[in-house]
């Protein structure tokens, strides 16, 4: 065989390998019901959760919940689906938190419990004012 | 006033450039397909269209940076990146805080590169000119800010307020001009801020260079010769890339908090893929200006670095990456835009390729294994299967929206750990590189055949194993793939060093570059190895600190009261004070020694503030602060071992925008650096549980005790102003001056203050956080001549604070520099080449 097809094939071993593993270490955006039903066949994937922190009639933020030393937070949050869900999160609320437009939570079930290891937050203000 | 024909004008401006790029693209194609060179009719012509061009843009570029200068803050682009109080020095820094100036920047950078090549290379003007001038015209675009029917092309930073903003105030009075402007967001309020942007720009634009060459070549049927002028242009825009890459990461290291220097965040990540492309084809260039070969692989490397340059804007830009990175973007709708402007030269290229590949020489016969080509070639599949690896993930959010649009779904997601996740793949390709970097050196100066590898390989692996089994030892590297990395990165240094030291022997001083350059990459590998390998929490603490916690969490962060010395790692740490900065005087001042007054940058001292003997501030005088949202923690370190002392100051910033920003302040020590930040602070003032009021009756010049410490009652002062009401004429406010001895003979002053105001009493406690009292006072008794004060006490100050230790960071930094200089000693050689052969005429 030549040289060139043994080079040609190991570069293509190697680029499938890293698609393959790139598959498996994947996370998803999921939903709450689709992520309970991932923890309960066993499987301890941190998934994304893409929504909202709850609002009252009035736009108010409720559900939210720092621990009295405030060294954590649980909140309530919809998901896509408007499923609601709290979610625990064990890193001090970051301050914009109620001002955020939508939340991505990164974490996964450990019975029942929603635990985020990680928050991403999307603000409207975060670096351009829309209001005066 | 409202000034709008300053902005205008720069609307105008953008406009012209817009539309001299066009005139100037059409020019220099016309010129191209004529085969003109020099002063012929479209070439002068499209000439001076570019360089009214370039002009136009230098023009858009000052009138933006008047308007932010003088607080023009009728304007939206003024009024959301700059403020009254900014610094003149990060004015500069607002201007490209938003994507706007960022576009701006960057076609600066374009222009000032387009006319370089006009000065320097009249031969290849034309084609490399068309390909700048329709980029430039793509780039005006998106500041363009024209509206045809319901069709926005591009986003103006000259719109008035009161055209972005649907605020009722501007019914009433449409003249109505902001106080102040929101400002440039603080934690960008920092020096890199001002040069890690310029220098990221510079790097795009550089690789704009050798795929005009790479583009020009292939349209002009000079399939080969675009390799020699573009080469040093390509090694100057990847080390102006790679230097502004690790200075973001120094920036993240130093100041953001991320717990290191990289993060693998998408946006990080759009910006390492075609760097290391760039490198690849440097390579691959290279050897094709020596042998003929890898001509083919040269023209796709320079063509995907550039493309994949746009793709990276393109998924920064377009806000795809919204639920993928912590970095958040705003949307200027310019999706589109940026999506034709990719795929324009995605297509171009393709078909300008295409069309001459039959034409394109390529050796008949493969490479021999002991080859200089085979060797490189290999390393720059390396190289391109390392980026194609980050590549994959960082593009989900596109394969996402690309299902979406044909139907499906599609959910796919970062990886949760993405640094495990990426560190993890790449370092074996780092590991690979490494070993190739020091064996093609070998090749690349040598003609070889087995016995010659075998003599000239023995004695380089023999020290590196030695080196490495040293270090093996010394620093206790268990880890497998450490120690791969570990002799990977010696074998490199030590090969490349014993090719340099054969140059500098030799008297070859200019071509050292690649061995240099090399030598840092792997200095770079070694560093990063330990820094993050070895990094490791400090601060270990066997209280339980919160019960919401996780273990680790618990572990690795220390709770220190003020004043009580505390034990980590080697080190005595005491927690001394929160601080702050004052304009014009050095070092920092004790926030308790500063009174709010109604403006935040304005504070009041209530002790004069001395530094080496040097009265800065006198009691009662007005400061001025920068930067009130920054607090500062002083932290006292004593090396129980050796008795050495130092201090660090972590930083908490409270920013309006972003909550509090923890920034952490590091120790440079030899063989490691302490990355110490406040991890928790309760706030003192909101979140504090008071004991008890305890009354106490004093007169003026008693002696009496506030929780433990001496104090003095010093007596009454009528306050003829006060900051939180205003007094009439029959009000009456009056303080108490109280002086606490607290420990190491520090004083401090606490100022209650007791107001009648139309009759009625107010108290206005002054809280000591030093000695965790607060002091009312609570009734003046002018027949006893004495008054009562009000004592409440709680728990001490605290901070808890992290400290994480990471060894050997400085051969990191150390190595960043060694590549660069190997770099520019590269660029130097390549382009004294370029000119000499120009010179001669041949190109």
């Amino acid at each position: 065989m030549k040289k060139s097809s043994i080079i040609g094939i190991v570069v293509i071993a190697i680029a499938i390998a890293i698609i393959i593993s790139t598959q498996n270490s994947a996370s998803s955006y999921v939903s709450f019901d689709v992520a309970k039903e991932m923890a309960e066949n066993g499987s301890n994937k941190k998934i994304h959760v893409v929504g909202e922190l709850k609002k009252n009639t009035v736009g108010q933020v409720i559900g939210v919940n720092p621990s009295p030393d405030k060294l954590s937070v649980s909140f309530v949050m919809l998901d896509d689906n408007n499923l609601e869900q709290t979610v625990y999160y064990n890193e001090p609320m970051p301050s914009d938190f109620l001002r955020s437009e939508k939340v991505v939570v990164i974490g996964s079930y450990h019975d029942d419990k929603f635990i985020a290891d990680k928050i991403l937050l999307k603000c409207p203000s975060k670096y351009e004012e829309t209001e005066l | 006033m409202v000034h709008t024909g300053i902005g205008n004008i720069g609307h105008l401006l953008i406009i012209i450039s817009f539309i001299t790029s066009l005139m100037a693209a059409f020019g220099y194609f016309k010129a191209t397909n004529n085969n003109e060179v020099g002063k012929s009719p479209w070439v002068s012509f499209s000439r001076a269209a570019f360089i009214f061009h370039g002009l136009s843009v230098v023009g858009v570029v000052v009138t933006l940076y008047i308007i932010i200068y003088n607080n023009y803050f009728e304007y939206h682009y003024a009024w959301s990146h700059a403020s009254k109080n900014l610094p003149p020095y990060y004015m500069i820094a607002s201007f490209w805080e938003g994507q706007e100036g960022s576009f701006m920047l960057w076609l600066f950078w374009n222009a000032l590169l387009g006319f370089i090549i006009i000065k320097t290379n009249r031969k290849w003007e034309a084609p490399v000119m068309t390909v700048f001038a329709v980029v430039q015209a793509f780039l005006a675009s998106m500041i363009l800010g024209v509206v045809i029917g319901d069709l926005k092309i591009g986003s103006s930073p000259f719109l008035l307020l009161r055209e972005v903003l649907n605020d009722p105030i501007f019914l009433i009075n449409p003249d109505f001009i902001p106080e102040d402007g929101t400002g440039l967001n603080p934690l960008l309020q920092n020096y890199w801020m001002v040069i890690h942007p310029p220098m990221t720009f510079l790097g795009f634009a550089c690789s704009l260079i050798p795929f005009s060459y790479c583009i020009a070549g292939l349209w002009t049927g000079r399939v080969k010769e675009w390799i020699r002028p573009a080469l040093p242009w390509t090694i100057f825009g990847t080390m102006i890339l790679g230097t502004a890459i690790i200075m973001g990461g120094y920036w993240a290291y130093e100041t953001l908090n991320f717990g290191g220097y990289w993060n693998w965040d998408p946006v990080e990540n759009a910006v390492y893929v075609p760097w290391l492309i760039m490198v690849a084809s440097i390579h691959t260039m290279i050897t094709f200006k020596k042998s003929a070969t890898a001509l083919k692989t040269s023209i796709i490397l320079v063509i995907t670095s550039f493309i994949l340059i746009l793709y990276s804007t393109f998924l920064t830009r377009s806000g795809i990456l919204g639920n993928a990175s912590v970095h958040s973007f705003t949307d200027l709708g310019l999706s589109g835009q940026l999506l034709i402007y990719l795929m324009f030269f995605l297509i171009i290229s393709i078909i300008f390729a295409v069309r001459v590949w039959k034409q394109i020489p390529s050796s008949e016969k493969e490479a021999s294994t002991y080859s200089r080509e085979f060797w490189v070639f290999i390393g720059a599949l390396t190289l391109s299967l390392m980026a194609f690896q980050v590549l994959i993930p960082t593009s989900f959010p596109v394969f996402n929206k690309i299902i979406e649009l044909f139907g499906g779904i599609s959910t796919l997601a970062q990886p949760a750990n993405q640094i495990e996740f990426y560190s993890n793949s790449q370092v074996w390709f780092a590991i690979a590189v490494a070993l190739l970097s020091g064996t093609g050196q070998f090749f690349f100066w040598k003609k070889m055949d087995k016995e010659k590898l075998i003599a000239s390989l023995t004695f380089p692996v023999l020290i590196s194993l030695l080196l490495s089994a040293v270090i093996f030892i010394v620093a206790k590297i268990y880890d497998p793939v450490y120690i791969l990395v570990l002799v990977a990165g010696m074998y490199s240094i030590v090969a490349n060093t014993k090719i340099l030291l054969e140059l500098l022997k030799s008297k070859s001083f200019k071509l050292v570059g690649g061995s240099v350059a090399h030598i840092g990459i792997a200095m770079m590998l070694i560093g990063i190895m330990f820094s993050e390998g070895y990094s490791e929490a400090i601060s270990r603490n066997t209280l339980l600190i919160s019960k919401e916690w996780t273990d680790d969490q618990n572990q690795t962060n220390i709770p220190l009261f003020l004043n009580e010395p505390s034990f980590m790692d080697k080190y005595e740490i005491t927690y001394r004070n929160e601080l702050m900065k004052v304009y014009d005087i050095p070092g920092y001042v004790k926030k308790s020694n500063l009174n709010n007054t109604e403006d935040p940058y304005y504070k009041v001292v209530k002790q004069d503030i001395v530094v080496d003997g040097k009265t800065y501030a006198q009691a009662g005088d007005t400061v001025y602060l920068q930067s009130p949202e920054n607090f500062y923690y002083q932290t006292d370190y004593k090396d129980l071992e050796t008795g050495k002392e130092f201090t660090l100051y972590p930083r908490i910033q409270v920013n309006p925008q972003m909550g509090d920003v923890i920034s952490p302040d590091i120790k440079k020590l030899w063989g490691r650096d302490i990355y110490s930040y406040v991890s928790v602070k309760p706030n003192f003032e909101e979140d504090i549980e008071w004991g008890e009021k305890q009354e106490i009756e004093v007169k003026a010049g008693q002696r009496f005790f506030i929780n433990d410490y001496v104090a003095d009652f010093n007596g009454l002062e009528r306050v003829e102003r006060m900051s939180f009401a205003t007094l009439g004429p029959d009000d009456v406010a009056v303080r108490a001056n109280i002086t606490v001895y607290a420990e190491d003979n520090e004083k401090y002053l606490a100022q209650p203050i007791f107001i009648i105001q139309n009759g009625q009493v107010g108290k206005q406690p002054d809280v000591i956080k030093e000695i965790a009292s607060k002091i009312s006072v609570e009734s003046i008794n002018p027949d006893a001549g004495s008054v009562t004060l009000g004592l409440n006490t709680t728990q001490k100050d605290f901070i808890i604070m992290k400290a994480l230790e990471k060894p050997h960071i400085n051969v990191l930094w150390i190595g960043t520099l060694v590549m660069i200089a190997g770099f520019i000693i590269a660029v130097r050689r390549r382009y004294v080449e370029f000119m000499q052969m120009r010179d001669k005429g041949v190109e």
